[in-house]
């Protein structure tokens, strides 16, 4: 119906003079956007159908294609935006929920960008990390309080399990189902060869990837898709999820077309199913009954393995982690709201939770003024970008960052945000195998084992100008960063002065 | 160790070079009555039409093959016997050339049946050498205004009719068969390689022979006369054994090897078309002489001599042919059961034979045929791959994602 | 020596292989001028079938049927390779009734054409593996 008709948002543009018709957009294009004309002996488009995930764009060999924003526009008004339009229409169409996936996209204030790093001058050396030792290496899990000895005066191990990162970024929950087994393969492979950690998320553990274990936390959900007694052992940490970053306070939904026999295997579900995992945890309703599983968990695995609890960051985020840190919990993992996701009801990825970096100061600052921060590690993620955030993070007191768009993005991903949809271009978010297969892990893990240590490299340039040379010296050391453009409160919150004080 | 090669053709370059995978070092010697280097017999019609000239046809091999493998040539030499008891070569002339293993590859020669008259023929030639080749050449001059009779529509007289229609002022090409190419194909497939032929303004007579020559006049059996200017004799070939036989090697038709390209009599080994192969699609032993299965028995005959183990037990009859434009493959038996596909100038027939693809008959079309030919020379059992998949075209789909695997991702 | 190999694993059935391989071998200098507007005749072609595809080049085949069938001595092994002599070529096709993967085809020019690994153009290694987005194409010793 015409009152229906949506004029597209992307226009693919074709350099005709250099189109070869080799027709290598057309195979590649899940969405179907090209089309080969036979009667006019020309490549031709339906840009209705574009994602703008530019897979024909990075594999036209001529350079023939690009894809631009259309300039069909609405009557301007800064209130009604051409945004809000089209989603009423889209409603008014289909009467259902507005889908999205990945991170907010919202203009949000991004705190990262407004938060200055410091560097020694004259009166503290800076550290060249080429020449001198600098150590990014960090363990997370619950540290002692005091040295214990035995009447003897020998020392009594008292340390809880700990996990052991080479470099202060693992990769987070993203489960099979949600992302693609080659996808998992490449996260699998690179965090072994780095020396992290990736996240099974809530869809467990595809019987080829036991033997990445000691490089694997496994996670526990509300739905407690894929879990049992080998796959708690098979992980190096056990994560319980409480809530995601993208959607905090509602579950998952994984469509029943996407569960195929591997997913179903893995999930422990009938193939074609819908893997529905519900808002809460049915069994936890308070920070007792959370202490209950988390123990429970560790029962199960012989107190061999720290168990992480994962909470999106919310407006009482402080109060709940320190709730969390009393539960016996060894990491508390935080996700703020530009978190990544394969699927979410928009308004709630777009509207819910708050950012990271207010969270994070808000929880470290907590558990400091409670004394029970070294009960627990902490651990965030939501659109940690790049190795600046990463650093600016643990100076704001985390143990160590989550990321995964990121991963995502160096395995392939173009942030197109149409996840749900099940056709990923670049074999990420897909469960066709034809598509699937277009992610080779071979080049998928290199190229994670390159972002990571690139970042790795600039952690220690920037740590090095700081004059700091372990993650132990940055952990929470807010007098190296300063505030730029924030209001009194803001500042307040963060913990840190204003550029110029 | 001292090689003697008699022959200078594929089959003597297969024993060189056989030899030398396995010796670098010892003497090879090669004894041949034609005084050219190397060449490969098959391209003197290509020198005729044109796609070819003397000088590259006499590079089959690098200018400086002989030198660079140790080769003494003898050429323009004929040997008159072989002496196994005193392990030596007799030359004409004398020369005794001594051997410690010898490989007899003399080939064939054109089979000429005796036609009343044919000495009253003063322009004639077979076709064979690239002697016959010049011969033929001169014969035609540059005014392309003779009539040429061909005598034989075997493989020998349409490549001489392809390499002359466009120099000739009339060919005929006429045959006692009732079908073109009778030792190689069918009757369908004759017929349209036959009628592409035709279109180029070649005549054909069939089912009928010369009865007798006179001067440039031939008459048929059939009761009709032809006038020509030049005459092709391209009835057959008959391997030349006699030397072989003469040495005690068991011969028939040709001479007999084992599947190591040795014959009967100790340390001499036989190559090439003066041999007979078994041929297993028919499971017959029968002369295949073609130039592939020169190399490939020469090479084998090489590498046993120089002290190796080499078996080549693969020899099957096949072909690859183009008339005029229109190209043709064909490989194996036609005795079995068959699978066909035919329009005007495309033909395709396999035929299949106790889960085993036998032979096959390509027209036109030919891609990738030597997938068919391989799947006969490995006896692949039909079973073991997509049956229906191969049939519709050659290609490598129809076999185990293992087994492409294993073609594709191994060295070979 | 190093060869090209394919692992149908992770082919996408692109063909881009093809057309790097089809300007590679076209002498010019970019390939909207070789291929534009033109039909391709690569050296290396994909076989596709149900989400199933592959590429096929030559194997360079240690003991090539080819070459030991080869009537005007037009293909020989270099350095490992078996390459192929266009101007020898008289295009009788032996080639192609003997080669068991089909790797052999004809050229515009009438000849006979194959994969030479690139080594006889301005590229000197071969392109297919360069333009193959998902390493399906690979160049390496086995």
């Amino acid at each position: 119906m015409a009152i229906d008709f949506l004029y597209p948002q992307y226009e693919v543009v074709r350099n005709y003079d250099r189109c070869i018709a080799c027709r290598a957009c057309e195979r590649q294009c899940a969405n179907e956007v090209h089309f080969y004309d036979p009667e006019f002996e020309k490549m031709m488009v339906d840009e209705s159908k574009c994602v703008n995930c530019h897979r024909c764009v990075s594999l036209c060999p001529t350079r023939a294609l690009k894809i631009v924003k259309t300039d069909h526009t609405f009557k301007e008004n800064a209130n009604w935006t051409g945004k809000a339009i089209s989603e009423v229409y889209r409603q008014a169409g289909s009467g259902g929920v507005l889908l999205s996936s990945m991170g907010n996209p919202e203009p949000y204030p991004i705190y990262w960008d407004k938060i200055l790093i410091n560097a020694s001058q004259v009166t503290n050396p800076s550290i060249d990390p080429l020449r001198e030792p600098m150590e990014t290496k960090t363990f997370l899990g619950k540290k002692p309080g005091k040295i214990e000895r035995d009447k003897n005066g020998r020392l009594v191990p008292n340390m809880s399990p700990q996990l052991e990162l080479n470099i202060p970024i693992m990769f987070s929950a993203m489960s099979y189902g949600s992302i693609s087994y080659n996808a998992h393969e490449s996260l699998a492979r690179a965090a072994c060869a780095l020396g992290t950690y990736y996240n099974t998320g809530e869809g467990g553990l595809h019987q080829d990837f036991y033997q990445y274990g000691p490089h694997t936390i496994v996670q526990v959900a509300s739905g407690r898709f894929g879990v049992h007694k080998d796959y708690l052992e098979a992980g190096a940490a056990i994560e319980i999820k409480m809530g995601q970053g993208a959607k905090p306070g509602i579950g998952g939904h994984l469509p029943g077309h996407k569960v195929g026999p591997d997913i179903s295997k893995t999930r422990m579900i009938p193939e074609g199913t819908d893997a529905i995992s519900p808002a809460p945890h049915h069994d936890i309703y308070s920070i007792e009954d959370l202490r209950q599983l988390v123990f429970s968990l560790k029962e199960a695995t012989e107190y061999k393995k720290p168990v992480m609890v994962k909470i999106a960051a919310v407006h009482n985020v402080a109060a709940i982690a320190s709730g969390v840190a009393r539960s016996g919990a060894d990491v508390i993992c935080i996700d703020g709201y530009r978190g990544g996701t394969g699927a979410a009801p928009t308004r709630i990825r777009d509207n819910v939770g708050i950012p990271i970096e207010l969270a994070l100061a808000a929880v470290d600052q907590r558990l400091r003024d409670e004394g029970i921060r070294d009960q627990v590690s902490v651990v965030v993620g939501g659109s940690i970008r790049n190795s600046a955030d990463l650093l600016k993070a643990i100076a704001l007191g985390a143990d160590a960052c989550y990321i995964a768009t990121s991963a995502l993005l160096a395995l392939g991903c173009h942030l197109c945000r149409s996840c749900q949809t099940g056709k990923c271009n670049w074999g990420i978010a897909t469960q066709r195998p034809e598509l699937v297969k277009r992610l080779n892990p071979d080049i998928g893990s290199q190229r994670l084992i390159n972002l990571v240590t690139a970042w790795d490299h600039e952690l220690k340039e920037m740590m090095g100008g700081m004059g700091i040379n372990s993650i132990e010296a940055l952990r929470g050391n807010r007098l190296m960063l300063r505030g730029l453009g924030l209001t009194q409160k803001e500042l307040d919150i963060l913990g840190i002065k204003h550029a110029g004080e | 160790m001292n090689y003697v090669i008699i022959g200078n053709g594929t089959a003597a370059v297969g024993t060189i070079e056989g030899i030398r995978a396995v010796d670098r070092d010892s003497a090879i010697t090669v004894i041949s009555d034609e005084i050219y280097p190397v060449y490969g017999r098959p391209l003197i019609s290509y020198l005729l039409l044109g796609k070819t000239t003397e000088d590259k046809m006499l590079h089959y091999r690098p200018a400086d093959f002989y030198e660079k493998n140790g080769v003494k040539t003898m050429l323009g030499r004929t040997v008159t016997k072989i002496d196994p008891a005193a392990k030596t070569v007799l030359l004409e002339g004398g020369e005794a050339v001594p051997y410690d293993k010898l490989c007899i590859c003399t080939g064939s020669r054109p089979f000429v049946p005796p036609m009343e008259g044919l000495e009253t023929v003063q322009n004639k030639t077979s076709f064979m050498t690239l002697d016959d080749a010049k011969r033929l050449n001169t014969m035609l001059g540059d005014q392309n205004d003779k009539r040429v009779l061909i005598i034989g529509a075997g493989l020998i007289g349409l490549k001489c009719a392809e390499g002359i229609y466009q120099r000739v002022g009339e060919l005929t090409v006429i045959d006692l068969a009732p079908r073109i190419l009778p030792n190689v194909l069918t009757e369908a497939p004759a017929a349209i390689i036959q009628k592409h032929i035709e279109s180029k303004g070649v005549r054909f007579i069939l089912g009928d022979s010369v009865a007798r020559f006179d001067g440039n006049t031939a008459t048929l059996q059939s009761g009709g006369t032809i006038d020509f200017d030049v005459l092709v004799i391209a009835v057959g070939v008959r391997p030349n054994t006699e030397l072989a036989a003469d040495a005690g090697c068991e011969v028939n038709r040709g001479i007999l090897t084992d599947d190591h390209s040795a014959t009967t009599v100790p340390d001499i080994y036989a190559a090439g078309d003066c041999t007979v192969s078994h041929d297993i699609t028919a499971d017959t032993d029968r002369i295949l002489a073609i130039l592939p299965n020169a190399y490939m028995q020469g090479e084998t005959a090489g590498r046993n001599m120089a002290g190796g183990s080499t078996s080549f037990d693969k020899a099957i009859p096949m072909n690859a042919s183009g008339f005029m434009g229109l190209h043709m493959i064909t490989a194996g038996a036609y005795d079995g059961e068959t699978y066909l596909e035919q329009d005007e100038e495309h033909y395709k027939l396999l035929v299949t034979r106790d889960n085993h693809l036998v032979g096959f008959i390509m027209i036109g079309d030919v891609d990738r045929a030597g997938i068919y030919t391989s799947l006969i020379r490995e006896r692949t059992p039909l079973d073991t791959i997509d049956f229906d998949l191969i049939r519709e075209k050659p290609q490598l789909m129809a076999f185990s994602r293992a087994e492409r695997a294993k073609k594709l991702g191994g060295a070979h | 020596m190093k060869r090209v190999y394919v692992n149908e694993k992770w082919c996408l059935g692109c063909h881009l292989c093809e057309y790097y391989c089809a300007f590679a071998n076209s002498g010019k200098s970019s390939m909207v001028k070789a291929l534009k507007d033109h039909k391709i005749a690569p050296r290396i072609r994909i076989e596709e079938r149900n989400n199933i595809s592959f590429a096929v080049n030559c194997r360079h085949c240690t003991d090539p049927l080819c070459v030991k069938g080869c009537i005007s001595g037009a293909l020989t092994i270099v350095d490992g390779a078996v390459q192929i002599d266009s101007d020898k070529c008289v295009g009788c096709y032996t080639c192609i009734l003997s080669c068991p993967y089909g790797a052999l085809s004809t050229s515009n020019e009438g000849a006979i054409q194959k994969c030479e690994l690139c080594a006889k153009n301005e590229f000197g290694q071969p392109m297919c593996v360069q333009g193959c987005p998902n390493k399906a194409i690979v160049y390496e010793e086995r």
